[in-house]
């Protein structure tokens, strides 16, 4: 059980560095596979060459860090204005399961919504736009990104929020505001001047992966986001993709590129935090008591249920395609419902259902393991994370995937390791990992030791009572992480297609290789199937303790 | 030699700085009440006795119990028995199997279940063995608690704050109840309280020790 630690920050970190060390040899114009001896900078000249370069790099920019920027607005404000409170209460319960939601579907979902022919058009056409025919606008994939960051946004309010809600435990928010209140503060801004900075500190680095993340994310920017140029992961991907390997190369190049991108956008977000730090630190001395405050509250809320509605509504009408008969512009609704579209894509779905359920599964079973391995040897020997420690954790998800992962491919290719569904389980586990720790680390510790005292004091050894106290009594908690564990697996889309090398098809890289055809309905089945393997672990997990403990009741609320 | 529990030179520290020291022999029936305010370490003296010391503390001399040395025993082997100011049942377990977790192994189920409804009907719970623990009273749960410690057959009981959660008159009806079981079944208990009231009624020798003020100022 000692090694475990050690075991598990392999399984997280050595990939990561297989991936890199993979991504700098042939960025440095070395790749024997392809007849290549470096080093040269010529990857570099030809990247350079690239006449889409700037736009791509400027769309990696624009729309990772304004989704940031924007959702945590949004969440910051929100919980500003209203936590504690019936509305936010609402929200949160709301928001907490369109957490699992993957991001493709979201993303589906917010297309089939915005798009000329989509929902909102059609609800209000032509009564209200005079549109007799879908309008010839740019939307969807508009040239700014705008789609892209809106997507994004929706996605990862719910994820900041969640954190907000986690480190608001920690800290003496209420009292705080209270006597802020006291001192004739209003709400939202004694809020800001007292709790915020405390929150932050403990949120700061899920802002980084959310930044990182929106930066480079592929799935979401293949279907919401521009294709002339499309932003630079996606041209990584694109090159992996040539059958020939000297574009390999390139694309290695570009990878480097984007991680150096996303280093420094978060050097330049942490000189941010020090410059809000210190204004914020002369807004709080100058002692208004704030003005706009019901306004901005407000629109925070408002923003908020955006969100919620955007991915809430986005799956309805996911589910609407996916029984669509016949359905004309502008009819809000089909004609006909039909089972015909999950007659004819129903068995591709189901078969590639179940791949994803078996590399889910797999993986989400192996980080659980360790992790709980993990947890029981820092409790038994003391070996306690440091503040470094959670670095490391957060550090697979910091290194944008486009950098490594083509790296990683490269890297099993010149061992001659067969790409398949096992690589792809390594490295999905990079991911779900410090999900799943992530997820449980925080009541696991908070077991109250002393049950383990009262346990050994009657006679019971450690494995004895790790299985029959401590994990009977955390089935809650644990059946949670391994639904996150799951949820994130499933949502996979990067790793899937490259490691996979194409022959491992899962719901996302179907669902996502649909998008440039357009097919609504095979998009409607394949998004509801991504969404509900998601989505049933959770449900899973709430209903098994509820039935397992329903006499418990000192379990109802643990 | 003899049989109890002997605390040899026990001497606890914490980054250099001694919490308690303590050189003592508790008889077979005996009561040693350790008082002092919180914060002192008088919790941290019952975590050495039982094994569950936290790394932060380094801890001198030796645990004897009953002429069989504990020091660097596993916890769970120790036969040290130990109840806390909270009851601790485990939540996800009926009364019965609570009481059933900590009788040794061995035995039909018949006969388990047999010991289990028998300490139940001593302590006036007879039927409760298929009850929630969390939907039992205060007093309830503190007398399902000390059963369930009694029935693991302890060689030694201590006491860390453990009645102080009751009400008053719930906490004289269980403490009385405690020390009785102790006296009757000839264990030599460890108290640590900072209730003078605990102290008196335990009937034995009483050991105060010193505020931090006065440990700091000797380093």
């Amino acid at each position: 059980m000692r090694a475990l630690p050690l075991l598990t920050i392999l399984a997280m970190l050595g990939p990561v560095a297989a991936g890199l060390y993979g991504t700098i040899l042939p960025a440095l114009n070395h790749l024997p596979s392809a007849g290549l001896t470096g080093p040269s900078l010529a990857p570099f000249a030809k990247l350079f060459d690239w006449p889409g370069l700037s736009a791509a790099i400027r769309l990696s920019i624009t729309t990772g860090v304004g989704s940031t920027l924007i959702a945590l607005i949004i969440v910051t404000l929100l919980t500003a204005g209203w936590s504690g409170t019936r509305s936010f209460r609402a929200l949160e319960r709301l928001l907490s399961p369109l957490l699992s939601v993957p991001h493709a579907a979201a993303a589906f979902g917010l297309a089939f919504l915005i798009a000329p022919s989509g929902w909102i058009a059609r609800a209000t056409s032509p009564w209200l736009t005079g549109w007799e025919r879908p309008p010839d606008l740019l939307i969807v994939q508009d040239q700014w990104g705008l789609a892209m960051i809106a997507g994004l946004v929706a996605k990862e309010v719910p994820f900041l929020l969640l954190m907000t809600l986690a480190a608001l435990g920690q800290t003496d928010a209420q009292r705080s505001v209270a006597v802020a209140q006291a001192l004739g503060y209003s709400r939202l801004t004694g809020w800001l001047k007292t709790v915020f900075p405390r929150v932050y500190a403990q949120i700061k680095l899920p802002v980084y992966v959310v930044l990182a993340y929106a930066m480079s994310t592929v799935d979401v920017a293949v279907i919401l986001g521009p294709n002339t140029p499309p932003p630079l992961s996606v041209q990584i991907v694109k090159w992996m993709s040539e059958p020939n390997l000297a574009m390999r190369t390139q694309a290695a190049a570009a990878a480097l590129l984007q991680l150096g991108l996303v280093v420094g956008a978060l050097i330049f977000w942490r000189l941010g935090e020090m410059l809000i730090g210190r204004l914020g630190r002369h807004w709080a001395a100058l002692g208004n008591r704030g003005r706009a405050d019901r306004i901005i509250s407000g629109a925070a809320l408002g923003f908020g249920t955006l969100s919620a509605a955007t991915i809430l509504l986005g799956f309805a009408v996911l589910t609407v395609w996916s029984f669509a008969g016949f359905w004309g512009f502008p009819d809000a609704l089909p004609n006909s419902f039909t089972l015909q579209n999950w007659m004819r894509h129903g068995d591709g779905a189901l078969a590639a259902f179940g791949e994803t359920a078996l590399l889910a599964a797999t993986v989400m079973l192996i980080a659980i393991t360790l992790t709980i391995g993990c947890l029981e040897a820092e409790y038994r020997h003391g070996l306690q994370l440091s503040q470094k420690g959670m670095w490391l954790l957060y550090l697979p998800l910091l290194i944008p995937q486009t950098a490594f992962l083509p790296g990683f491919q490269t890297f099993l290719l010149g061992f001659g390791a067969d790409i398949g569904r096992i690589p792809v389980m390594i490295a999905h586990l990079v991911f779900v990992l410090p999900y799943v720790f992530l997820s449980l680390a925080d009541p696991f510790r908070a077991w109250d030791s002393r049950i383990g005292t009262i346990a050994a004091a009657l006679g019971a050894s450690p494995d004895r009572i790790l299985w029959k106290v401590r994990l009977p009594m955390l089935l809650r908690p644990i059946l949670t992480a391994m639904a996150v564990g799951f949820a994130v697996s499933v949502g996979q889309y990067l790793p899937t297609l490259l490691i996979g090398g194409g022959r491992v098809s899962t719901l996302t890289t179907e669902a996502v290789a649909l998008a440039s055809g357009g097919d609504r309905r095979a998009i409607g089945v394949y998004g509801l199937m991504q969404t509900a393997a998601a989505l049933i672990p959770f449900a899973l997990a709430l209903i098994i303790p509820a039935v397992l403990w329903r006499n418990r009741k000192g379990l109802r609320h643990g | 030699m003899a049989d109890g529990l002997h605390l040899r030179d026990v001497q606890i520290t914490k980054d250099g700085t001694p919490l308690v020291g303590l050189n003592r022999l508790i008889k077979p029936g005996e009561v040693l009440s350790v008082m002092g305010p919180s914060g002192i370490g008088k919790s941290t003296l019952l975590a050495f006795v039982t094994g569950t010391l936290a790394p932060a503390f380094k801890a001198t001399g030796s645990v004897v119990l009953d002429d069989r040395d504990i020091t660097i025993e596993a916890p769970h082997k120790r036969n040290v028995g130990i109840l806390f100011q909270d009851d601790l049942l485990f939540p996800h377990l009926s009364v019965g199997a609570n009481l059933a977790f900590g009788l040794p192994p061995g035995g039909s189920l018949k006969d388990r279940r047999a010991k289990v409804e028998a300490a139940l009907t001593d302590v006036d719970l007879t039927d409760f063995a298929d009850r929630d623990p969390a939907t039992l009273s205060g007093g309830q749960k503190a007398r399902v608690a000390l059963m369930r410690m009694l029935l693991a057959d302890p060689c030694a009981l201590l006491l860390d704050e453990a009645f102080s959660r009751l009400d008053t008159a719930l906490r004289a009806q269980v403490r009385d109840l405690v020390f009785a079981r102790a006296k009757a079944l000839q264990l030599p208990v460890l108290m640590v309280t900072h209730d003078s009231e605990d102290a008196n009624a335990a009937g034995g020798e009483i050991v105060q020790l010193g505020d931090p003020m006065h440990h700091t100022s000797r380093t």
